[in-house]
């Protein structure tokens, strides 16, 4: 039968679509005018200036700070619910299920305003430690999703097996079910600390003076700086770290589950 | 092994929630906080600045938004679906990926090419579509176009997902038997993958409904959005119980809409379980028809 091209057309749209302002930013940081709108020559002098700007590396490492937090909080409790919801099936459950799923559907500005909210409320002052509770509390719900969909694939009868040989319920989830899981877990962790590290207007909302993060720095040097092609540059860094973090989670996410059935063949795989 | 997630959550995501309803019943504090006394001062005069105008931008722009993404996604779901399943992850993978990218890093990009010297405008101009005075920027225009590069992903994936597990053949059939390519895809691919286009209309409108970074870099003092009067009310103006009512309005604005259609499935799946306990369901619905 013959195909219409009319769809495969409209895809390729789309992509240059969605790729065109990205490209065109990592090209604008090499480019010497200001405003990008012609080629006028490569440079690095942009890179340089963002280089020495140490509101920049402020505002960065205040990133790391935070993701690294956030993602291992949100690990803990993500792989915490992730296993409770596997395995029982109750009222309770549908209840946990629900409350995690939400925060991943409604908008941000909607859980920025009520953190703010609830911190004036009981007269905490915002800092680097509201961002990080923020952060932990949607990180988590990605973890999360990610480990359940892990668990989906995990083989019970491992569990069985160990229990048959003499391991305790602790033994059998250190020795054999967290070692499994752990490349799930691994990738939850790397997509949490993309999202903390690019997350924005939730962190608007709970950030205080001197708690600027790398978002926040992008977002005021676009509000008030006129240095437009060093914003670039560093848009730029933040689109490579995120491309990297995301292959990485992505590898995590593909690497093979062994099977009982056929546990030895899969087995050399893994 | 519930309880660490389920108290922390209740703690920074029920507790919260519930507090934004509370606290557009209160007072504004003299101070910037919130007052002790509980008043219906704030929706007493919830129609009275512009508020209404702002919410009905907002639907509006929502809902245009969520028009063009699916309109966009519905035949690049088809192209994914047809393809081998090596490309069909790394199509999917392709589309997914600026979804985990700085939001605003994104949404700067555009306000790059929108820009007065940007690359955009030059190109519009040397193919000579815009004036010298066409501003691109800081309009109604320039957040649709915005959101809908912004949330294209979110209306793809759900989309692609139906369209994967929809059975190609029956097209085949449709134009074996005579009809022509659209009215084939409008009759049965449309209905076979309907869960997937109600889904993308959620994921995209949710989200245009919160729009919050969009409004703010390109649109401009005539195109305000919720998001921005939510920040205004907040930040520079401090009177919290105003923005309290207007989150409280944004979060009714998305969970109706939610609601609706998770009860129309439910329905749906109901009916369906019962016209197949029927023994000659088939064939009275195929009489119906």
């Amino acid at each position: 039968m013959k195909r219409n091209a009319f769809p495969l057309i409209v895809l390729a749209l789309v992509l240059v679509f969605l790729y065109l302002p990205i490209v065109v930013l990592t090209a604008n940081s090499f480019n010497l005018s200001r405003f990008g709108g012609t080629w006028e020559g490569f440079t690095l002098k942009w890179y340089g200036q963002l280089l020495n700007d140490n509101q920049v590396w402020f505002a960065f490492v205040n990133s790391l700070l935070i993701a690294t937090g956030a993602t291992l909080a949100s690990c803990l409790l993500g792989t915490t619910a992730a296993l409770a919801l596997h395995r029982w099936h109750s009222r309770l459950q549908n209840i946990h299920y629900g409350l995690i799923y939400t925060p991943l559907v409604i908008p941000e500005i909607l859980m920025g305003i009520s953190l703010l909210l609830t911190f004036t409320a009981v007269g905490m002052d915002c800092g680097l430690h509201t961002i990080l509770l923020a952060h932990t509390t949607f990180c988590m719900s990605y973890v999360t999703m990610t480990v359940l969909a892990r668990l989906q694939d995990f083989d019970d009868s491992l569990i069985e097996a160990a229990r048959d040989l003499g391991a305790n319920a602790w033994v059998s989830f250190i020795k054999v079910q967290l070692p499994l899981l752990l490349p799930g877990i691994i990738s939850g962790g790397l997509l949490a600390f993309t999202l903390s590290i690019d997350d924005f207007v939730i962190t608007f909302f709970v950030a205080g003076p001197g708690s600027s993060t790398l978002p926040l720095k992008v977002y005021s040097m676009i509000k008030h700086s006129p240095k437009l092609p060093v914003i670039n540059c560093l848009s730029t860094v933040m689109l490579t770290l995120t491309f990297l973090l995301v292959l990485a989670s992505r590898a995590f996410q593909n690497f093979k589950q062994p099977k009982a059935q056929n546990g030895r063949k899969n087995g050399v795989h893994a | 092994m519930s309880a660490p997630s389920v108290l922390w959550l209740t703690v920074f995501f029920v507790v919260p929630t519930l507090l934004v309803a509370a606290i557009s019943f209160h007072s504004a504090a003299p101070d910037g906080g919130i007052g002790k006394e509980w008043t219906l001062d704030t929706w007493r005069h919830i129609s009275n600045p512009n508020y209404p105008a702002i919410i009905w931008r907002t639907l509006w722009i929502s809902a245009a938004t969520t028009f063009g993404c699916v309109l966009l996604a519905l035949p690049c779901a088809f192209a994914i679906a047809r393809m081998q399943k090596k490309w069909r992850a790394v199509m999917a993978g392709l589309i997914m990926l600026p979804f985990w990218t700085s939001f605003v890093v994104r949404v700067f990009a555009w306000r790059l090419l929108l820009h007065p010297e940007g690359f955009l405008k030059h190109l519009l101009l040397s193919l000579g579509l815009a004036e010298p005075n066409t501003q691109l920027l800081y309009n109604s225009g320039a957040i649709l176009l915005v959101s809908i590069y912004s949330f294209l992903p979110f209306a793809i994936m759900p989309i692609y997902a139906a369209a994967e597990k929809f059975d190609f053949s029956l097209l085949e059939a449709a134009r074996d038997l005579g009809a022509k390519s659209f009215l084939a895809f409008r009759k049965i691919f449309l209905p076979g993958i309907r869960r997937g286009v109600v889904s993308a209309t959620l994921m995209v409108f949710i989200p245009s409904v919160g729009s919050y970074v969009i409004p703010d870099l390109v649109g401009g003092k005539n195109s305000e959005l919720v998001g921005n009067k939510i920040y205004q009310r907040t930040f520079p103006d401090r009177n919290l119980p105003h923005a309290s009512a207007l989150s409280a309005i944004m979060a009714f604005g998305v969970l109706v809409p939610l609601g609706l259609v998770a009860w129309a499935m439910k329905r749906q799946d109901r009916n369906e379980a019962l016209r197949l306990a029927e023994p000659n369901g088939l064939k009275q619905k195929g009489g119906a028809a």
